[in-house]
């Protein structure tokens, strides 16, 4: 092989290798849908995700949404009076919390909180044989252990975004009312006759998207973990990359397919 | 009957086993001796189907083992992992009645807990063990919970991976013992793989030496010592001249 095409052979090589990762992606997340839907269930796996994943994430969102929604304020009213429009803090509150911030930093949180607890869980597992007990017991790991995570994940982190949504235009409000001088009620009435139903809709949409994301990845490194402690590590590492960069993405993705006219 | 005919399994270029071939009869206790990074939990694995082998067949009465119904079959083994691995999320009942709990074999809660707790009794483990969580047991109390497991639901097939490893002596007796007991009390068929010498004296009929990717001797427990293959009197008295190498 020589100088010229030794490169050529590399990039290749790398391409192949990330067409593989994003086929095994997508296998392991098309399996974890079907697993979601074909029986037996798991109904108690379910609910105890179900507050892991939602309840017990209630506090780092609810804090990362207040102090955004805040900054968020500030930030576009010290802006704003560079062209005079620091009138529209409500407004732009609002839309920036529902429509972006909220899902992103929600789901940005999650994958911190929910996707490296699911990979080092499962990765442990492997690493202590408890997956293969769980065959010897005649248990599906992926329906055990990855469907009741994934649904939970779908189903929750909307609720997540919402209240997000909710604390962080909560957070705006504090910071317009009382540092910056906005009346209560046209604050509230601005807030609300901005949205439209199409903005929360999006950041709910946004959200089961992230939740999918962010369980699906945990899962997906967990269960590919190598061996030992170092390979517990990796997995929770390269499971929380994977899922902030696929968030992001399919944030301008699914930003371009409602907002993009 | 579980045979293994002419089994291989690979990892990269390195063979793990090379042509196994072994017969384990119905009611027998066969217990697969070698050192350490032979192939001896592959080969448990490859039986079990958590591993798939490259080439050659295993059959369990007579039905190769990669195209019976994957239910069925497991329902008929229980196993005892080297480490334990119960879950650390259940209490040791519900890990003793894993699967009592769900699938095929399901009973209702309290049916499950009480055969939970006679088999904790039966691995002499007292009933107020039953609610607390596995990292709150000590090793040697963790192994009698995973043997209580694998023979929760009676299975016709046992199988042992290292069951004392990690042990005292006095503890290594206590569960050597207690495998020799229940597969003779549930007339179970047994597989064994260790390198501890005195569990296989308690717990073998059958003994076979894995090296080199093959079985390099089998036959009963009774003729081990005087085998005449030069690696099981290697690997019987712990001499580090022989055909093992003692570096590997």
């Amino acid at each position: 092989m020589n100088a010229v095409t030794k490169p050529l052979a590399t990039i290749g090589r790398v391409t192949l290798g990330f067409l593989a990762l994003v086929g095994r992606v997508a296998i392991f997340a098309g399996q974890s849908i079907a697993h979601i839907v074909r029986p037996p269930f798991y109904p108690r796996e379910f609910l105890t995700a179900i507050l892991n994943i939602g309840y017990f994430s209630l506090p780092v969102v609810g804090l990362t949404a207040i102090f955004t929604g805040a900054a968020l304020a500030l930030q576009i009213y010290s802006g704003g009076q560079r062209f005079s429009a620091e009138a529209v803090v409500p407004q732009i509150v609002a839309i920036g919390m529902v429509r972006e911030l909220g899902p992103v930093l929600v789901g940005l949180m999650i994958a911190a909180r929910v996707t490296s607890s699911i990979a080092a869980e499962i990765a442990t597992m492997k690493v202590t044989e408890q997956i293969d007990a769980l065959v010897t017991l005649s248990t599906h790991p992926m329906k055990y252990l990855t469907a009741p995570r994934v649904l939970a994940a779908t189903l929750v982190v909307p609720l997540l975004v919402g209240i997000g949504d909710v604390i962080g235009i909560m957070g705006g409000f504090l910071v317009g009312t009382k540092q910056l001088g906005f009346a209560i009620g046209p604050y509230l009435n601005n807030t609300w006759n901005f949205l439209e139903m199409s903005d929360i809709v999006s950041s709910l949409i946004k959200g089961a998207a992230f939740g999918f994301i962010a369980a699906v990845m945990g899962c997906y490194h967990g269960m590919r973990s190598g061996r030992g402690a170092q390979g517990v590590g990796r997995a929770t590492k390269t499971s929380v990359e994977a899922a902030a960069v696929l968030i992001l993405a399919a944030n301008f993705l699914l930003t371009s397919f409602f907002f993009a006219t | 009957m579980i045979e293994l005919t002419n089994v291989h399994k690979a990892f990269g270029p390195k063979r793990v086993l090379d042509g196994v071939n072994l017969t384990i009869n119905r009611g027998e206790s066969m217990v697969i001796i070698g050192g350490s990074g032979t192939g001896k939990s592959v080969l448990l694995k490859c039986i079990l189907g958590l591993m798939v082998q490259d080439s050659g067949s295993i059959t369990l009465d007579g039905e190769d083992t990669s195209k019976v119904e994957r239910d069925a079959f497991l329902a008929r083994f229980g196993m005892l992992f080297q480490g334990g691995a119960l879950f650390d999320s259940l209490p040791v009942w519900q890990n003793v009645a894993f699967r009592l709990l769900r699938g095929s074999l399901a009973k209702p809660k309290e049916e499950a807990r009480e055969i939970a707790i006679e088999k904790l009794r039966r691995v002499g483990l007292t009933p107020d063990v039953a609610d607390l969580f596995p990292a709150e047991l000590s090793g040697g109390m963790q192994k009698r919970v995973g043997l209580a497991r694998a023979i929760a639901a009676e299975p016709e097939i046992i199988f042992f991976d290292e069951p004392t490893t990690g042990l005292d002596p006095i503890m290594s007796g206590v569960i050597n013992d207690l495998i020799r007991e229940i597969v003779v009390e549930m007339g179970a068929t047994a597989m064994t793989i260790t390198h501890d010498m005195s569990s296989v004296r308690v717990i073998a009929d059958h003994v076979a030496m894995l090296h080199g990717g093959k079985i390099q001797w089998t036959g009963p427990v009774g003729d081990m010592d005087n085998s005449g293959d030069p690696y099981v009197t290697q690997f019987i008295s712990g001499n580090a001249e022989g055909p093992i190498e003692a570096v590997r």
